[in-house]
């Protein structure tokens, strides 16, 4: 009888291997588009890093408006793919109405919270990263001066912005931090031509430490920097490499290893929420071998420790998303 | 004396370019290893092969409906209205107003509230280039394109700062009332005993978007005011001369075109939406410039022209979700239906020409 209880077990683990090998994850891109060198590229690159380990196939679909949200996972969920990921806080109003229809399907949403028993939310600490590249910034600038430039004015980069004119500020309570932001429309994201006459203009005002978090316009900003000889920051990824020894740090955001984790998960992917912050390591400041020369010893003893404060919960950063306002700056 | 008949005018132009286009297209799917009847196909079925895909495309349509109807008003008075972008985000915000902030007793009452707003809305943001066009001789092509940088600008302020609940971290409004959710053009069908899918956006503001065509063909037809608007645009010294009054009829016709413009809002922010979002616009001000030219800015060519859009926005969409042919492909046929029906028309208009006239000399 238990044997056969076993049996019947191991058969109907097998029937569900067997079905989750059948599902493929999926992947839902989000306006700016699978290609943006930023935040949906990120994405991608976890999603192939998954598809390369494991040798899989996973579903991906880009969408081009607002209407289509809804539309594109519903559709994904019908087709059968699980878990299906989805970028972008702009997706939780659909997420909120698709995935009560769809209860077997495992949703992942990138960057925003939805309270559904079959949703995964993952949000990054962008503060608490930005934070720790502040610190740097006002560590290593010379002339008490930190620019920020910013893709579009949105509470996400406002959450950038606040996150790391608080460390510049921790450092060098007398510091100024510039803020611009590129533009008003979508093209904000893509636009490293403006990006670098914004760092000029902000290296004119005396900058000379500048962090952009702009997408594609960010390497624009950083080009700008290494061609004036100041130092600049990147965002997302780890950008140090772009312009050796004139990068001085990135701040990391690892939308990648979200995305690689749930694929990883798959159908049995547990639900809740998850706070990618700078103890998961879902946010972080970037030293390599390009950098190793511009952050000195004390420099890095000094933001570990910052790190290792917000980490056990000592140093607290203020949240621009708690109260829609930033004791640091004004936008 | 014309060359064609009216109907080859029409409809076999636009049919002979629309033909190039997609075989052009064809070819293009064709050289980065995709099968194009395949890919035509999955076009067809997705935007037109159930009511589910019909209601995406419809919706589509009653958008470039509007942006199109608003860009031939002005056009047809000789102003090239390139500011339905920027007029129509400015109608969604009007709409978000009359939605979030007046108690409407029931649905209809809001969506004739919400739809007059958002053509005031609209027609205001369309004012000001009138009046610099008008008194001050500022093209208005040039004001009505920095307009729309004005009012996405605009548009992120009142999003970020003033309508954004707090701690929310979409650049959105709040949601609008459920009650004042409009009915889907599923429930409307259904009333009528039609079954039609109820899972998408298509709603009752497609009336509205009909219902405008014919107000629009009244008006430039059938008044006084439309006689005065096209003869201010076929000749302006002309119509001065016959004694219209130039800066009336600027400002006429682009508070007309600005108001078509923002009366789109209704469809995506209270039809779709349901909240005011930042992008609501999405490029349906620009397609509507396409629309316009490509229906000879006669309000049933627009109809026409509109759905042909709305078909190649949803056929696009089904064909990025099903194959791997990528978006920007897309936007690629888009683009060449745009460049042969609109911009190159000639190129089929002039060999047509020339044929009917063979044709007639053979008669004869």
């Amino acid at each position: 009888m238990t044997l056969m209880k076993h049996l019947a077990a191991a058969t109907a683990s097998l029937a569900l291997t067997a079905g989750m090998a059948a599902a493929d994850p999926a992947l839902i891109f989000d306006l700016g588009g699978k290609f943006d060198k930023s935040f949906n590229e990120s994405a991608y690159e976890g999603a192939q890093r998954w598809a390369k380990e494991t040798g899989g196939s996973y579903k991906e679909l880009e969408i081009q408006s607002e209407a289509q949200r809804e539309q594109a996972i519903r559709r994904l969920a019908e087709s059968g793919a699980n878990p299906i990921v989805v970028m972008s806080f702009s997706n939780i109003e659909t997420l909120n109405t698709v995935a009560p229809d769809f209860p077997e399907t495992k949703f992942v949403l990138i960057d925003g919270v939805v309270e559904q028993p079959n949703v995964r939310s993952i949000v990054f600490a962008e503060h608490e990263g930005s934070y720790l590249v502040g610190m740097l910034a006002a560590m290593a600038s010379k002339s008490g001066t930190a620019g920020f430039i910013g893709g579009m004015d949105i509470p996400l980069i406002r959450q950038f912005g606040c996150g790391y004119a608080q460390g510049v500020k921790a450092v060098n309570p007398d510091a100024t931090v510039l803020t611009n932001m590129t533009g008003s429309t979508g093209a904000a994201w893509n636009d490293p031509v403006k990006g670098g006459e914004l760092a000029k203009s902000q290296i004119s005002q005396g900058a000379d430490v500048i962090f952009a978090a702009a997408g594609g316009t960010g390497l624009g900003v950083l080009q700008a920097a290494a061609d004036a000889g100041v130092l600049s920051i990147g965002v997302d990824s780890n950008q140090n490499y772009l312009h050796p020894g004139k990068v001085l740090t990135s701040m990391l955001k690892r939308v990648d290893n979200a995305v690689y984790e749930s694929f990883k998960a798959g159908e049995a992917l547990e639900p809740g929420m998850i706070n990618m912050n700078l103890s998961l390591q879902g946010v972080g400041y970037a030293l390599d071998d390009n950098n190793k020369d511009l952050i000195t010893d004390e420099m890095k003893a000094k933001v570990d420790e910052a790190a290792a404060k917000i980490a056990s919960g000592e140093l607290k950063i203020h949240d621009y998303h708690s109260d829609n306002t930033c004791p640091a700056v004004t936008f | 004396m014309t060359a064609m008949p009216k109907w080859a005018d029409a409809v076999l132009v636009p049919l002979i370019s629309l033909l190039i286009a997609f075989v052009i297209s064809g070819l293009v799917i064709l050289a980065i290893g995709e099968d194009p009847i395949a890919a035509m196909k999955l076009m067809i079925t997705g935007a037109l092969g159930s009511t589910y895909g019909w209601g995406y495309t419809l919706y589509y349509s009653t958008n470039f409906i509007f942006t199109g109807l608003a860009v031939s008003v002005a056009f047809q008075a000789g102003l090239f209205n390139i500011g339905s972008e920027g007029q129509a985000s400015l109608g969604g915000l009007g709409v978000a107003l009359a939605c979030l902030f007046v108690p409407w007793p029931h649905w209809s009452l809001a969506l004739i509230g919400a739809a007059t707003m958002a053509a005031l809305f609209g027609a205001a943001w369309a004012a000001i280039p009138a009046y610099l066009q008008a008194k001050r001789g500022s093209h208005v092509v040039i004001t009505t394109i920095m307009f729309n940088y004005i009012a996405a600008a605009l548009m992120i302020y009142v999003l970020v700062t003033l309508l954004r609940p707090t701690g929310s971290m979409d650049t959105a409004s709040a949601r609008f009332d459920p009650a004042l959710k409009l009915p889907r053009l599923g429930d409307i069908l259904g009333l009528v005993g039609i079954p039609f899918n109820n899972r998408n956006p298509a709603n009752i503001s497609l009336l509205i978007a009909l219902a405008s065509c014919v107000g629009v063909w009244l008006l430039m037809g059938r008044t006084r005011l439309g006689y005065q608007l096209r003869a201010f645009g076929k000749s302006e010294k002309a119509s001065v001369y016959a004694g219209i009054n130039p800066v009336r009829i600027t400002m006429y016709a682009m508070l007309i075109s600005g108001g078509l413009s923002g009366m789109m809002a209704i469809n995506t922010v209270m039809g779709e939406a349901n909240r005011l979002l930042l992008n609501s616009v999405e490029g349906a001000g620009f397609i509507g410039i396409a629309v316009a030219l490509m229906g000879r800015s006669h309000p049933v060519g627009v109809l026409l022209a509109a759905i042909l859009f709305g078909f190649l926005y949803q056929g696009g969409a089904e064909l990025a979700l099903w194959t791997t042919i990528p978006r920007e492909l897309i936007i690629v046929i888009q683009a060449l239906v745009i460049l042969f029906t609109g911009a190159m028309d000639n190129m089929v208009r002039k060999p047509v020409e020339s044929l009917f006239l063979l044709l007639r000399k053979g008669k004869a």
